[in-house]
């Protein structure tokens, strides 16, 4: 009588409402999200790997890709590294204004962008409250690629704090125990028991954090002073050929960042996949 | 002799317990910590606050005097109140559908929802234009009809929607999951019609995750800047919201100004954090299964 | 009895009606599936659908209650064929594993839940859902708890407030799945005296999935025993223990040893010995005699119908159990009295002094 998939599907639940739901997903997926990326791809493809090529490999993109890249990577590792240490402290001591402190990780994600930016801009202007301090140094970092990194931390931060947060909340102080009556010193405890089990979560974060800075825009532009090949992010150089009406040239590098983007996501997923069946946790 | 050198070896640190580091690590590891916190996220949050209120409370208000911030404030207010609601309900429909039912590809649905994360706001922008803008797919069609998209209300929508697409949705599958389908079974056993299980069973059961979501679908909404600055073509007191017309304003070196519209937006970050921990703080079991971010 | 329309209200209040239960078949992608069953509840029965896991029980009672659809077969109540009744229409007493009471409502809201639901023109008045639930708060003896949520209460009294909610509704049947699984060994003997209790006092057709088989046979009027889909046995607790139609049920109802025998004109021989277990007159040639611990008798080594060397000595209550390990390393148990002198170490022989006849395959 009926179809056997719908038979299938249909058993599996007597809860009603499945083809609905399914059916209003798929269609508000697919006309809200894939079919606008279908756009890029078809905008992509219809230039070609030579066209793509060429673009890529004008000074001034690649100039900006660079900086994109290069200084997510560090921002990201900065972030995961001092992410680590925040999680460690928020989680295992005690002092006054801790719960203050846990709720103020999140700022980067609830801030919007571009208030960051300004804000960001104006502590590390030459004459701004860090900046200022910074400059006898001889230390310059708004409109610097530098100012690119603050900006790029300052994103990146709640990613490697909260995944690293849940899995040293997991450790078992057991293990702890353990380690010392065997006659372990703290620190070979720290590095030796404690600390694997975290790293995927470290690396997550770190692969989070970087995804998130490659395509930060509104935090960096207005600290980083967006010198053609100096300090300019690929996101911005979208920007200006679009106001250019250069569309296939904004194409070229969205496509170039979405194909980066989409294999750190593969790659967290991998990672993800790899640890839950190596430490039983995500 | 080894007797009084083992008692020698304990005294050295009375109360080290196994499980923790020494006082001076601990103070150390604090220390820097909270200076660090405080460079990157203190300070700039506080700087938003005293800028704005550089020439006073007149001339924080002053800002809000201007034609174009009543209207970009207006416009943002416009779209989230389509952009968050159209999100809701996407949410709810897609959590239902995955937590409440077996059939395969699932995961790959799961990921699929999850995209507009990893896409950069700017590229997020640039692919509504590549649908809708005059060299678009459907812009020579859009045109000749008197439609616009981008550059006006809709696309400025659409923008937002795309990067708020996963809030409510992510965080309501895996509470919805964890819930199982025990309840709303009972429920139809008991004679409960589909809608009405879902109404006194399911939403009940999934109400605090669902706020937890709407409320950081909606500070996304009204601070997106990247995806909408795109779309948005930047007319005054048209197109601009508000993360805009600050950006506008900084750039004009009207700094009071700016950031007295930008600690608007700071101070809707704020409240959004403070109900987000109180969330966490008084329901938090009711939330567990969803995922920070 | 006539026949209930899809949309009839509660009939024939407090008359027990027949599940039965023709020819269900269902075919699952993982364990669980269920071949061609035909079962019968009578009127007002407790009957136990006792297997272990993934043999198919749960899946059953959840047909039964319209949960799950069948690929093929019918489900009748009195005579009714429910089969293509949606869950809600199907008027059943569903009590979940875990229970599945609603975490955000009140005791008393989550009994009168299922009154509360009805269509207007059949829904009872405020007054007397609020009779109605202090009545069965009584029943289940919870009286006074109407305003805790779920989480306050012990994991026996939720199962009473879950039962007491199936009961509300007046269903045709209660179905109750895993009733005392989740519940510890104490709680658990206290609930079966007082579900038994509940029963005779309500005459519902009762049917309660259990892979306890202590469970089933002291409180069910009928057990049917599944293994992998298929219904190996429906018989009263005596019948499927004295008599049990296959070695599974045999085995599956305690600890039971089996020995190969050779058949022949109606005498069953071990190791060439005669046994004094009658046999069907049909079976020829070999088949399997399994025996449970008191059909063997320990006898001095070389008598017997088998050997072997005594390995443990335990006490059981008011019994002692031998074990012994045979030739091939093989080890069965045999109990003997408290004062038994057998020790470990002493051969023995055992004499077969009853069991039951399968043939072999």
């Amino acid at each position: 009588m009926r179809p056997a998939l719908s038979l299938r599907l249909k058993q599996s639940s007597v809860l009603p409402g499945f083809g609905v739901t399914l059916g209003y997903t798929l269609l508000y997926l697919g006309l809200l999200v894939l079919l606008p990326l279908g756009a890029l791809v078809v905008k992509a493809s219809g230039i070609g790997i030579a066209g793509i090529a060429a673009t890529a490999t004008e000074p001034r993109v690649a100039a900006a890709l660079k900086t994109s890249f290069g200084i997510s990577l560090l921002a990201a590792g900065v972030a995961s590294l001092f992410g680590l240490l925040t999680a460690w402290v928020l989680s295992r001591y005690d002092f006054p204004g801790r719960k203050l402190i846990d709720a103020i990780v999140d700022l980067p994600f609830a801030l919007p962008t571009a208030v960051a930016g300004i804000a960001l801009a104006a502590l590390y202007a030459p004459n701004g409250w860090v900046g200022s301090l910074l400059e006898p140094l001889g230390l310059k970092v708004a409109y610097t690629p530098l100012g690119i990194f603050i900006a790029l931390v300052f994103i990146g931060l709640p990613f490697a704090v909260r995944t690293v947060q849940p899995l040293i909340a997991e450790i078992e102080g057991e293990l702890e125990e353990a380690s010392a009556t065997l006659g372990a010193s703290r620190w070979r405890t720290l590095w030796s028991i404690l600390l694997p089990p975290l790293l995927p979560g470290v690396l997550t974060g770190f692969a989070l954090a970087f995804a998130r800075a490659v395509g930060e825009y509104g935090s960096v532009i207005f600290i980083a002073g967006n010198l053609p090949y100096v300090s300019e992010i690929a996101p911005l150089l979208i920007v200006i050929k679009l106001s250019e009406y250069d569309y296939t040239g904004a194409t070229v590098i969205a496509t170039i960042m979405l194909a980066i983007s989409f294999s750190v996501l593969l790659l967290i997923n991998l990672l993800q996949a790899w640890s839950r069946r190596r430490f039983g946790h995500v | 002799m080894s007797d009084l050198s083992a008692a020698l070896v304990l005294t050295d640190s009375p109360q080290q317990s196994v499980v923790t580091e020494s006082k001076l690590i601990r103070r150390l590891a604090i220390s820097i910590a909270l200076v660090f916190l405080l460079l990157f996220l203190v300070l700039p949050l506080v700087v938003v606050f005293v800028e704005a209120f550089r020439r006073g409370l007149a001339g924080f208000l002053a800002a809000f005097q201007e034609a174009d911030a009543l209207a970009a404030i207006q416009l943002t207010l416009t779209v989230a109140a389509i952009a968050v609601p159209a999100n809701l309900v996407f949410g709810l429909a897609a959590s239902w559908a995955i937590a409440k039912f077996e059939f395969k590809g699932k995961s790959l649905l799961i990921t699929l929802i999850d995209l507009p994360f990893s896409v950069s706001p700017v590229v997020s922008g640039l692919i509504y234009l590549l649908l809708f803008g005059a060299q678009g797919l459907f812009g020579p069609w859009l045109m000749a009809h008197g439609i616009k998209i981008a550059f006006a209300l809709p696309g400025i929508v659409l923008a937002t929607i795309f990067v708020t697409f996963p809030f409510v949705a992510r965080q309501l599958i895996p509470l919805m999951q964890e819930q199982g389908t025990a309840e709303e079974e009972a429920a139809l056993t008991l004679g409960a019609s589909g809608w009405r299980t879902f109404l006194t069973v399911t939403l009940p059961n999934i109400k605090w995750g669902l706020l937890y979501g709407v409320l950081l679908c909606n500070a996304r909404a009204m601070g997106e800047f990247g995806a909408v600055s795109v779309v948005s073509g930047h007319i005054r007191g048209l197109t601009n919201t508000i993360p805009l017309h600050v950006e506008i304003l900084y750039n004009e070196y009207n700094f009071v100004a700016a950031f007295a519209v930008a600690s608007l937006l700071a101070s809707l970050a704020l409240v959004t954090l403070a109900l987000k921990s109180f969330l966490e703080w008084r329901h938090g079991a009711d939330l567990a299964g969803g995922t920070h971010r | 009895m006539a026949p209930i329309s899809p949309v009839a209200p509660i009939a024939e209040q407090g008359q027990a009606v027949d599940i039965r239960v023709a020819g269900v078949t269902k075919a699952f992608a993982g364990s669980a599936a269920l071949h061609d069953i035909d079962l019968t509840v009578r009127p007002g029965e407790l009957l136990a659908l006792l297997g272990p896991s993934g043999s198919g029980k749960t899946t059953l009672l959840r047909i039964i209650a319209g949960l799950a659809q069948a690929d093929r077969g019918q489900v009748f109540f009195g005579g009714l064929d429910a089969t293509t009744f949606p869950v809600q229409k199907r008027q059943v007493g569903f009590v979940f594993q875990h229970y599945a009471l609603f975490k955000h409502m009140s005791v008393a809201d989550n009994i009168g839940y299922g009154l509360r639901v009805r269509e207007r023109t059949n829904r009872p008045s405020k007054t007397e859902i609020r009779r109605r639930i202090s009545e069965l708060l009584d029943l289940v003896q919870l009286s006074g708890y109407e305003n805790r949520f779920p989480a306050q209460l012990s994991g026996g009294q939720r199962q009473r407030v879950a039962l007491a909610r199936a009961l509300a509704v007046e269903p045709r049947v209660l179905l109750l799945d895993e009733p005392f699984g989740a519940l510890d060994a104490k709680v658990r003997k206290d609930l079966r005296a007082w579900l038994r209790d509940i029963h005779e006092r309500t005459g519902k057709t009762t049917v309660f999935v259990t892979h306890d088989q202590d469970e089933a046979l002291e409180l069910a009027d009928r057990v049917a025993v599944l293994n992998q889909g298929r219904l190996e046995q429906v018989g009263s607790p005596d019948e499927v223990q004295d008599h049990p139609a296959t070695p599974f049920v045999m085995t599956f109802l305690g600890q039971a040893v089996r020995f190969s025998a050779d058949i022949r004109d109606g005498r069953v021989l071990v190791n060439g010995k005669l046994v004094s277990v009658a046999a069907p007159r049909s079976t020829i040639g070999l088949a399997s005699l399994y025996c449970r611990p008191w059909h063997l008798k320990p006898v001095q080594a070389g008598h017997g119908h088998h050997q072997g060397l005594i390995t443990g000595v335990r006490r059981l209550g008011s019994m002692r159990r031998i074990e012994v390990t045979q030739a091939d390393g093989t080890r069965l148990e045999i109990e003997a009295p408290l004062a038994t002198n057998l020790r470990v170490g002493e051969e023995i022989g055992l004499d077969i002094q009853d069991g039951v006849i399968f043939r072999e395959g």
